[in-house]
């Protein structure tokens, strides 16, 4: 049988462990996640309120999918592209971080949880106009996977290599 | 009557009053043309349904021979061939090919001939036949598409295809057209746009072909005997490649 005094040293060093991680939450352990297009973030707030979004944004994705796939219904709540397109945002530098980076918005959180999509093996993970500049870059050199990797290209530079501008 | 009865009146009344004030505004803003944009407009939030086909009237004796703008429009528009430079593993009969020109001669005459070939949009279609999946499938209004979510890559339905319009993908591709998601492991054809369908436009091809002042490609409504294609289709008829095989095409053929 424990005696009393052991069982108060068992609950204390219990209580700690527990409370460890908790205290820890509070530093910067958790993903960072980038913040959407400034108008979306703070003026006009994403479609539905970010905890459920965070829970059940697959499943509302997934419903549209098959709306937009098989019905032909092009509304813009829950689209992949308007998704993408108000998300991914270019860091102060002005470049973009392609999918499987932690500063994609969708790899922030899921490299972190360690959750594998492959919604970007067929769907553009970048907004429209970003992927242009890419588009008209690769054109020029096919190995496209060196010229974008880490974002290390800004939308400036992009600019002036394809469209030769001001050097 | 049920509610749902009541919206799903309330709707038709409002697409109706919709076409008809857009076709009024249409009038206005020009008399004399014909905005064929009007005429197929259809809201974001409706479904299609199977009261529309789209198809599409390809004259061979206007196509010109050299011409290959609606292939560069497709792959432009869709992001495939050199539009997207990252197939680059993929030898030339492997990379994907939405829409080819094809030219045919008639060995009797000498006769030359050069048309476009894409997805025929079948209303039987053996590749929505043989999909294990159910991936491969034909919407309400009549175009067929590979769902790429169910899609398993097995590649029957390019085995099926009396039209050789199907293409599958290598390898992992990045940057593709946010309107036209295509990938690794799935097969892909032919959407006729339905992007730009569903808004009321043509599709890349019709418009590239109508912009090149050949006017050999028509789109429009099969279903809707008003629809410039089903006014040119009755008066002079279109012809169906292997119409021997019976699976009502949505692509027709003039000048055969």
């Amino acid at each position: 049988m424990m005696s009393l005094r052991q069982f108060a040293k068992h609950l204390v060093v219990l209580v700690g462990l527990t409370a460890l991680p908790m205290l820890s939450n509070a530093g910067d352990l958790g993903p960072v996640v980038p913040k959407a297009k400034e108008n979306a973030s703070e003026k006009t707030k994403c479609i539905r309120p970010v905890t459920e979004m965070r829970k059940n944004h697959m499943e509302f994705l997934k419903h549209k999918r098959d709306e937009t796939m098989r019905e032909g219904v092009r509304t813009k709540a829950d689209s992949l592209v308007e998704c993408i397109d108000c998300h991914v945002t270019p860091n102060e530098k002005g470049e973009y971080a392609r999918i499987g980076e932690d500063g994609h918005f969708c790899s922030s959180c899921h490299n972190y949880a360690a959750v594998n999509i492959d919604c970007f093996d067929c769907h553009s993970d970048l907004p429209e106009d970003a992927a242009k500049h890419l588009h008209t870059l690769n054109k020029k050199n096919p190995h496209h996977k060196d010229m974008t990797a880490n974002g290390s290209l800004t939308k400036e530079n992009l600019e002036v290599l394809t469209e030769g501008g001001n050097q | 009557m049920s509610p749902k009865h009541s919206d799903k009146n309330t709707n038709e009344y409002r697409r109706k009053f919709l076409a008809q004030s857009a076709a009024v505004a249409g009038l206005a803003i020009a008399p004399g043309i014909v905005l064929n944009q009007v005429a197929h407009a259809k809201a974001d939030a409706d479904k299609v349904t199977g009261s529309t086909r789209w198809g599409m009237l390809i004259d061979t004796n206007k196509c010109s021979k050299g011409c290959t703008d609606c292939v560069t429009a497709c792959s432009d528009e869709n992001g495939w061939g050199g539009t997207n430079s990252s197939e680059t593993h993929s030898s030339k009969e492997q990379q994907a090919q939405w829409i080819r020109k094809v030219t045919i001669t008639d060995k009797q005459t000498g006769h030359v001939q050069s048309l476009p070939l894409m997805c025929q949009h079948c209303e039987t279609a053996p590749c929505v036949d043989v999909c294990p999946t159910g991936a491969s499938m034909k919407r309400k209004d009549g175009i067929v598409l590979v769902d790429k979510h169910i899609c398993i890559g097995c590649r029957y339905c390019m085995m099926a295809c009396p039209y050789k319009a199907r293409s599958f993908i290598h390898e992992k591709l990045e940057l593709q057209k946010n309107n036209a998601p295509r990938g690794i492991g799935t097969v892909e054809s032919c959407t006729m746009c339905t992007h730009r369908v569903d808004k009321g436009n043509d599709p890349a091809c019709v418009e590239a072909c109508s912009k090149a002042e050949h006017g050999a490609m028509i789109f429009g409504d099969l279903k809707d005997a008003n629809s410039a294609i089903s006014i040119e289709l009755k008066k002079h008829g279109g012809e169906q490649i292997r119409a021997d095989l019976g699976l009502n095409t949505g692509v027709r053929y003039q000048g055969l």
